[in-house]
């Protein structure tokens, strides 16, 4: 899973119709000092994650093993809200 | 399967339900030299691995295998500790 924080949302009304309901947030990367860096995803939202939080992405086909996300045309999906980092450099 | 050293540790109460007892692991990817090669990513720690410790670990969907969920938004798990590393040098 990537760490990334949530910059923005994604309002579509012409899409896939299996993508009806679901929430996509615009999540850039983030370093370990919770940096922000250029590279971005458009991910489903499944816990909801607001602008601002830092979260964590599962990307590829795993990103289609929930509930809300099954058999759906979604390779990122947001799959946790980060309370705290504890890094031992 | 990849060698990552563990540097933290992520704690998250906001999330998938699947997820619920498992432990996410920051870990850093080493090549076989042990040398840090391209950024840290978070895994699940099927294995116990503590910081500081290398260990194995597997990407994408088969990253759910060793768990005991069947469904879970997981595309890295730790599946071992590494005791030795022998490579010949080419």
């Amino acid at each position: 899973m990537i760490l990334g924080k949530v910059v923005g949302t994604v309002w579509a009304t012409r899409k896939d119709e299996e993508l009806v309901g679901a929430k996509l947030l615009i999540v850039k990367h983030v370093d370990l000092n919770y940096k922000v860096k250029d590279a971005f995803v458009v991910a489903v939202d499944t816990v909801q994650a607001g602008v601002g939080d830092v979260v964590l992405i599962a990307t590829g086909s795993s990103a289609r093993q929930t509930a809300a996300t099954k058999n759906k045309p979604v390779d990122a999906v947001i799959m946790a809200v980060v309370d705290k980092l504890d890094v031992a450099d | 399967m990849f060698f990552a050293k563990v540097i933290g540790t992520v704690w998250a109460t906001r999330k998938d339900e699947n997820l619920k007892s498992f432990k996410l692991q920051f870990i850093q990817p080493l090549n076989a030299q042990r040398e840090n090669s391209g950024t840290p990513i978070v895994a699940v720690d099927t294995v116990g691995a503590g910081p500081g410790e290398t260990v194995m670990y597997i990407t994408a969907r088969e990253a759910v295998i060793p768990l005991p969920v069947d469904m879970a938004p997981v595309d890295a798990s730790i599946v071992g500790i590494v005791d030795r590393i022998d490579v010949k040098s080419t």
